[in-house]
């Protein structure tokens, strides 16, 4: 995973809440086998729609998402965190976030940022009149800032670390194998496996 | 110090805890299926990592997988692909898979607990998130991504920061006709789509005690669509009778030592919950969704809501962007609104208990001539099961379609969509937009309420039913 510290784009306001991962991208989308491609089912329902945000031609290259309220709850599908980032961005900004979601964004590379709801309708006003102000997010000093905004958000600091880092959970992971082997060896006999003997 | 039955569960599984990270939490099953899996196995071949304990992990087929024709192979070759490359990796890496056509095939969630793999006081995870189904058990389940897959595949162990604890008490005795999806409706109705949120919750309470494992299942199955990490009931008598025979349940003395230690995870008397919720029972009715997220839901009784009655701006708009989608206008009866199909399957309501409620309903009956039924059940054992009991000439003879087992029309990726504009009562769990299919509207229901519904046309009860 690349380490990420800060990043500045145009930003685009997604004033729905409860956009549900289906939403994000609906299931008929899952069935690629890679982690790229899935740029064309993002939102999928909503593209057909010129009015949509997505389509406006004053947001197009954004590279910040500000959604509403409870953005990406419902299914565990991580294809919702491949869309955007095949379609281009790079972080979320939202008030409150399905916790499957924000867990893979964290393991993927994109960037949720929390800040209260007020926060994030006064981004939406602030985008709105000036669609072309690329906003910073700085992970480092956890602030968003724009000309005449700024702002501080909310991420765990384990996050934050592995992304500033860009560093490989997998790998973290494998420098405590002895305590996962010691684990083993202690777990009860009655526990289940998954294939019989014979 | 006193614990919840969540903190007792999670305690036992922490491999390594250091300040200021999460705790190494060790996995005891990790089921898998052909859609979260495909970039997790090859994340792992990229970095020549085997699967750690391919012993405690189960695959197999059911998002994309048709319910006819099973015996050919699937047409659709996106789909196919995608379940021949689950095939190619359980063969790699060395993991037990039961494909399309073995007996032991099903929706993942129906095909742990019936195979006695899931059990008390386990950590069971999938790429999925109704894989809080399980925690019915007194299990600590719940879904995660493709990434977390990799790394159960690659370690046995997630990384988890500790959630908070939350208690839904749920009292009293539910009235006729009331079953344990309108129990769950009902409180996501009142706590809304987001009220789990960063919670893992513990049903408790002695309408959920006098439950039925499949109905605790259901409960447990729609945590997630309040937000919960997961969701738990303490195990009782009644759970240790439903796992033990089963095939991975523990023999002999391991049984005494798993039982023994199964009776202590409760949670302590004077333990402490971050939150807690009550629910009475005795005031619930059929309940049915009106709205296109599982909290927008009402009485069956009851009409549709006016958007302009909710408190909260964003309420007020969801609800009417909901009505739109649904075709539904304010102040319109429940019961008046007529559907074109009805689903009765799911991992929320494909077990046996389920098909036998639907059954009792529509024997004698007739499917309506404008309406269409599938009925999905959960595994091909539940279906074997089924047949035996006589359920699908039941269903057959009132004009049902008799299906082979997967998700179906639970969400839009196999065959069984809604076409755009049509109407479905589902015994599913989400009615999000597009869900069953494109443009498809859905209204969550129990499956005695499925079975009604088919028969009249419209969403009813049994209750509403003449007598046969």
């Amino acid at each position: 995973m690349d380490a990420f510290t800060t990043h500045t784009g145009t930003a685009l306001p997604l004033r729905r809440s409860n956009v549900d991962t289906d939403q994000i991208i609906p299931a008929v989308y899952l069935k690629r086998v890679t982690k790229t491609g899935f740029e064309d089912g993002l939102f999928a329902a909503w593209r057909n729609d010129p009015a949509f945000v997505l389509n406006q031609p004053q947001y197009a290259g954004a590279t910040i998402l500000v959604p509403g309220p409870d953005f990406g709850t419902g299914s565990s599908r991580e294809h919702a965190v491949w869309a955007l980032q095949n379609y281009g961005f790079k972080v979320v900004i939202g008030a409150r976030f399905g916790d499957i979601f924000r867990g893979n964004s964290g393991k993927a590379g994109l960037l949720v940022a929390v800040v209260d709801q007020k926060v994030v309708e006064e981004l939406w006003d602030h985008i709105e009149a000036h669609p072309d102000a690329p906003l910073t997010v700085d992970l480092g000093e956890r602030t968003i800032t724009t000309e005449g905004f700024s702002t501080t958000f909310e991420i765990d600091d384990y996050t934050r670390w592995r992304l500033l880092e860009g560093l490989d959970d997998i790998g973290l992971t494998l420098r405590q194998t002895d305590h996962i082997s010691t684990y083993e060896q202690a777990r009860p006999g009655y526990k289940p496996v998954t294939q019989l003997a014979g | 110090m006193a614990k919840t039955l969540s903190e007792k569960v999670w305690d036992a599984h922490v491999v390594r805890s250091a300040e200021g990270e999460p705790d190494l939490l060790f996995i005891d099953l990790h089921l898998v299926h052909e859609v979260t899996s495909p970039q997790a196995f090859d994340g792992l071949r990229q970095a020549g990592r085997p699967v750690r304990r391919p012993d405690l992990t189960l695959a197999t087929e059911d998002h994309n997988t048709p319910t006819l024709d099973i015996d050919q192979p699937i047409a659709d070759p996106v789909s196919r692909t995608q379940v021949d490359t689950l095939r190619r990796n359980a063969a790699e890496f060395g993991v037990p898979i039961h494909s399309l056509g073995s007996a032991d095939q099903g929706v993942v969630h129906i095909i742990g607990p019936w195979l006695g793999l899931t059990q008390p006081g386990m950590t069971v995870v999938c790429g999925d998130s109704h894989t809080s189904t399980h925690g019915a058990f007194g299990a600590l389940a719940f879904g995660i991504g493709t990434s977390e897959v990799e790394h159960v595949l690659a370690t046995q162990t997630l990384t988890q920061a500790k959630p908070k604890t939350m208690a839904v008490n749920i009292d009293g005795e539910l009235p006729p006709g009331v079953t344990a999806k309108d129990v769950v409706l009902a409180l996501i109705a009142k706590v809304g789509t987001g009220g789990g949120q960063g919670y893992v919750v513990e049903y408790r309470g002695s309408t959920i005690e006098n439950l039925s494992m499949e109905g605790r299942l259901t409960i447990c199955n729609m945590s997630i669509e309040w937000g919960a990490k997961a969701g738990m009931i303490a195990p009782d008598q009644t759970t240790f009778d439903y796992v033990q025979g089963r095939r991975h349940a523990p023999t002999g003395d391991d049984w005494d030592a798993a039982v023994e230690y199964w009776k202590t995870l409760r949670t302590d008397d004077d333990a402490v919950f971050d939150a807690e919720v009550d629910l009475d029972a005795t005031q619930l009715s059929p309940f049915v969704t009106w709205g296109t997220n599982p909290g927008q839901g009402v009485p069956l009784g009851a009409s549709v809501p006016d958007p302009e009655t909710f408190p909260e701006e964003a309420d007020r708009t969801a609800a009417s962007k909901a009505l739109e989608y649904m075709g539904l206008r304010a102040g319109q009866p429940m019961r008046d609104i007529r559907v074109d199909t009805v689903f009765l399957g799911s991992c929320t309501n494909g077990r046996i208990e389920d098909l036998r409620a639907a059954a009792g309903v529509i024997q004698g009956r007739r499917v309506a001539d404008d309406v269409r039924m599938l009925v999905v059940p959960g595994s091909a054992r539940v279906r074997l099961q089924a047949e035996d009991e006589g359920l699908d000439v039941v269903f057959k003879e009132a004009g049902a379609e008799w299906r082979a087992a997967g998700c179906s029309m639970c969400l839009g990726m196999n065959p069984d969509q809604l076409a755009p504009g049509e109407r479905a009562a589902s015994t599913s769990n989400r009615n999000f937009e597009g869900r069953q299919g494109k443009g498809g509207r859905t209204h969550l229901v129990s499956p005695p309420v499925a079975a009604a519904t088919a028969v009249l046309g419209t969403l009813s009860a049994p209750a509403d039913l003449q007598e046969v």
